[in-house]
């Protein structure tokens, strides 16, 4: 599209106003529709303080059973040690069949099943066991339930050896040991609320700056309003940019509302670096993001093609990014494929700016990938679109 | 209720479904694409921490100690540094997540009976990868502490290395793991990812269908004609039902074909429940569809509504039991967690009905509950 005739300057400032119309119309269109206005309040206030406040990915609570054959002082002061909050007792036991019996119906998640003799093989020095039934139908939970449980009975065992040698805490001073001395960094509470809240407000940017510029594009589509935009001076830049510009101010604002709303006063999130950078890499994100989904509303031709797809992308990109699961410990191929979900990048700038006070000298690699992505998919998407209409 | 008239709604539908061939192909491609990638991807285990160390000692001791974490699979050498300020540079930006920092005269006080400390420095932004890096570092920490003091304690009272150890550890944990014996990520992932994708996928698949229709304008044909409302809505619904049991069969023989994962249970059982799970999960859709008036409030609502407790609440990656009470509450209001119990039980465990039948009847009451909410949600004459 070309102004022919009009000076430089003059085409700039049409340009911009066309843009700031064009924007207009986006919010204009998106605050009509009262339900998603709804759903966007519920899930940057109410939901982020449900999702930070209930969730322990810590193990807490495994319930745990005792069948305790020999019923000694030691027995009982062994199980006294299974305590919260990473474990709470959930009774004895009869038989050790009633332990299966419970394991079967999920109502507890491991049994410790105490031998007979077991005292008085303690008290006179003889080696003995006790066995430990874990439910490991969710892997990660029942191995660090054996090892808590395995830590417990390890220094039960040594306490009970030391006492028997009449050994005073002074005695095990003087002793060739290694002691442990942990200092954990950036979150030293090893606070959850703060962990979980950032990692739901990071879903919901997802989910939202995705899907919005997709359905909005694809909705003109399918209806045919983009037919109306096309015959009015508007190049396909300016149809795209506005609404990747109108759900980047919504989303902006959005998180605002739950950093200062719900994150820094109820949960105590710090922001130890600076806000300025956060917002304006936020921004990047939600550009990038944005690009993705109207790259899958430039290839599908109505509103349930293009939420399959951005289904089909975004669960991938919830799951494997390294919130819910840890990057390093996946294989090498799903690695490299995740260097192209941009929410990848973005976790690390959130988590970092909050929590570790980073600045763009220790992000820059990071921003430069997502502007590198975003700006291919944005241009791709221009592409798929000019040859579509043109 | 008249079954030609559901018939011919369904095959209006199934035809429309069956012509516009992206979505068809997207319906079935996009819950084996997911089980691929995420029972490969998916690894819940704690592995490969990027650590640093900082040794101070030098000592035989000392490199024999950190040759120990530097060869387990759970630790990733990153290199050796020499001083904690170069370590800090290190954990800000992310590159190790851990730092080892063995003090000067290490090896000379162990082998001179006395005790060593060891400092660890650990990002605490992942609480639970922090927690668990602890605890590997913990174990490392206490095998070799065992090993020395059962040496010195034999050197000292002239016992044998056996005697000495026994009398270190005198009770030995001996632990048998059930149900996933060999303890594999996969083998938990994977049933629970029939969940995942069967909640996520047919919500989406059913919520655009009457909202479709109402904004084209041709609901306008069902208000008119014969069709009563509960035909409607059975025939409605019926393709896309159809499309996601055939989903779940698909998803069974992924996990027992390629993942290899054990089916103990009874496969009757299975297809029972996941057909009510699918009734259950097509009926949320179904709702969504009927509250809102334009496709996309319909998608995100539906998008939003799903996902989030499908990963935080189900059980799928944190167990139901310990989330704090009241999102067990919120737990307990989501179908997933039935599912996830039923999927977990007939695959690993092989519990049959006597154990799920509370998980199968809280579903069917959930899927009966949606339908009834629906058929009083949608009216033939609306106002305006």
């Amino acid at each position: 599209m070309i102004v022919s005739g009009v000076p430089r300057s003059k085409r700039a400032a049409i340009w911009w106003g066309r843009l700031m119309v064009m924007t207009r119309k986006e919010l204009i269109q998106l605050f009509r529709d009262v339900p998603i206005v709804v759903f966007l309040i519920y899930s940057f206030t109410l939901s982020v303080y449900i999702s930070g406040n209930g969730l322990k990915s810590q193990l807490h609570n495994a319930n745990i059973s005792v069948y305790d054959a020999d019923h000694s002082f030691s027995s009982r002061d062994l199980i006294h040690k299974f305590q919260p909050p990473f474990f709470s007792f959930a009774g004895e036991l009869s038989s050790s069949n009633e332990g299966l019996y419970r394991l079967d119906r999920g109502t507890v998640s491991a049994v410790l099943d105490i031998p007979p003799r077991f005292h008085e093989q303690l008290a006179a020095g003889e080696p003995t066991a006790v066995q430990l039934l874990v439910d490991t139908t969710n892997s990660p939970q029942g191995l660090s339930a054996a090892s808590y449980a395995a830590r417990i009975v390890a220094q039960f065992g040594q306490e009970a050896s030391l006492a028997r040698f009449g050994g005073s805490a002074e005695a095990s001073q003087n002793l060739p040991v290694i002691v442990s001395d942990h200092r954990v960094w950036y979150n030293p509470d090893q606070n959850e609320t703060w962990f979980e809240s950032i990692s739901h407000l990071l879903r919901m940017i997802t989910i939202f700056a995705m899907l919005l510029p997709a359905t909005a594009l694809v909705r003109e589509k399918e209806r045919g309003t983009i037919e109306q935009l096309l015959v009015s001076p508007l190049t396909p830049l300016l149809i795209m940019l506005p609404k990747v510009l109108a759900m980047t101010v919504v989303i902006l604002c959005a998180m605002a509302v739950a950093l200062f709303g719900v994150m820094q006063p109820i949960f105590g999130v710090p922001i130890r670096g600076n806000l300025v950078l956060l917002f304006s890499l936020t921004a990047l994100f939600v550009f990038t993001t944005a690009g993705m989904g109207l790259f899958a509303a430039t290839i599908t031709k109505n509103q349930s093609q293009v939420g399959l797809l951005t289904l089909l992308l975004i669960a991938p990109m919830l799951m494997l990014s390294g919130v819910t699961s840890p990057m390093e410990a996946m294989p090498p191929w799903v690695q490299y494929l995740m260097t192209l979900s941009p929410l990848r990048y973005f976790i690390d700038v959130v988590y970092g700016i909050l929590l570790k006070g980073n600045g763009l000298k220790e992000l820059w690699g990071h921003v430069l990938a997502m502007g590198l992505l975003g700006g291919s998919l944005f241009g791709f998407g221009m592409w798929r679109f000019r040859r579509q209409f043109q | 209720m008249n079954f030609r008239r559901i018939k011919a709604v369904a095959f209006k539908e199934w035809r429309e479904t069956v012509r516009d061939r992206i979505f068809l192909l997207l319906a079935f491609l996009l819950p084996v694409l997911w089980m691929l990638v995420f029972g490969y991807g998916l690894v819940l285990d704690v592995e490969h921490i990027p650590l640093v160390v900082v040794d101070r000692d030098h000592s035989a001791l000392s490199r024999d100690y950190l040759y120990r974490f530097t060869e387990s699979r759970y630790f990733d050498f990153k290199g050796s540094l020499t001083s904690e300020t170069e370590a800090d540079a290190w954990l800000l930006s992310g590159k190790a997540r851990a730092v080892i920092v063995v003090p000067e005269k290490f090896g000379e006080r162990l082998l001179a009976g006395q005790p060593a400390h060891v400092q660890t420095l650990i990002d605490g932004t992942f609480p639970l990868r922090t927690d668990i890096t602890k605890g590997y570092v913990l174990a490392i920490n206490s095998a070799l502490s065992g090993e020395l003091l059962a040496d010195y304690v034999a050197r000292t009272r002239g016992l044998s290395r056996e005697q000495a150890k026994t009398l270190v550890q005198p009770i030995r944990l001996e632990v048998r793991y059930l149900y996933n014996e060999e303890v594999r990520s996969a083998w938990s992932i994977v049933p629970a990812l029939i969940m995942f994708s069967l909640m996520l996928a047919p919500p989406l698949l059913t919520a655009l269908g009457i909202v479709r229709e109402k904004e084209t304008g041709s609901i306008y044909n069902i208000y008119s004609s014969t069709v009563s409302k509960i035909e409607f809505l059975t025939g409605k619904l019926t393709p896309y039902v159809a499309i996601s049991f055939v989903n779940a069969l698909l998803l069974w023989l992924l996990a027992t074909l390629w993942f290899q994962v054990p089916f103990k249970g009874s496969f009757g059982l299975f297809l029972l429940s996941s057909l009510i799970f699918v009734l259950t999960s097509t009926g949320i859709g179904l709702l969504v569809s009927l509250m809102v008036s334009t496709q996309v409030a319909a998608l995100i609502i539906t998008m939003v509504l799903c996902t989030l407790p499908t990963i935080l609440f189900s059980g799928l990656i944190v167990p139901v039991s310990s989330l704090s009470p009241g999102a067990q509450v919120q737990a307990h209001l989501f179908p997933g967690m039935y599912y996830t119990n039923i999927v977990r039980g007939t695959f690993l465990k092989g519990v049959g009905m006597n154990v799920l039948w509370a998980d199968m009847l809280a579903l069917a009451l959930y899927a009966a509950l949606l339908r009834l909410v629906a058929y009083r949600l949608f009216t033939k004459r609306p106002r305006s």
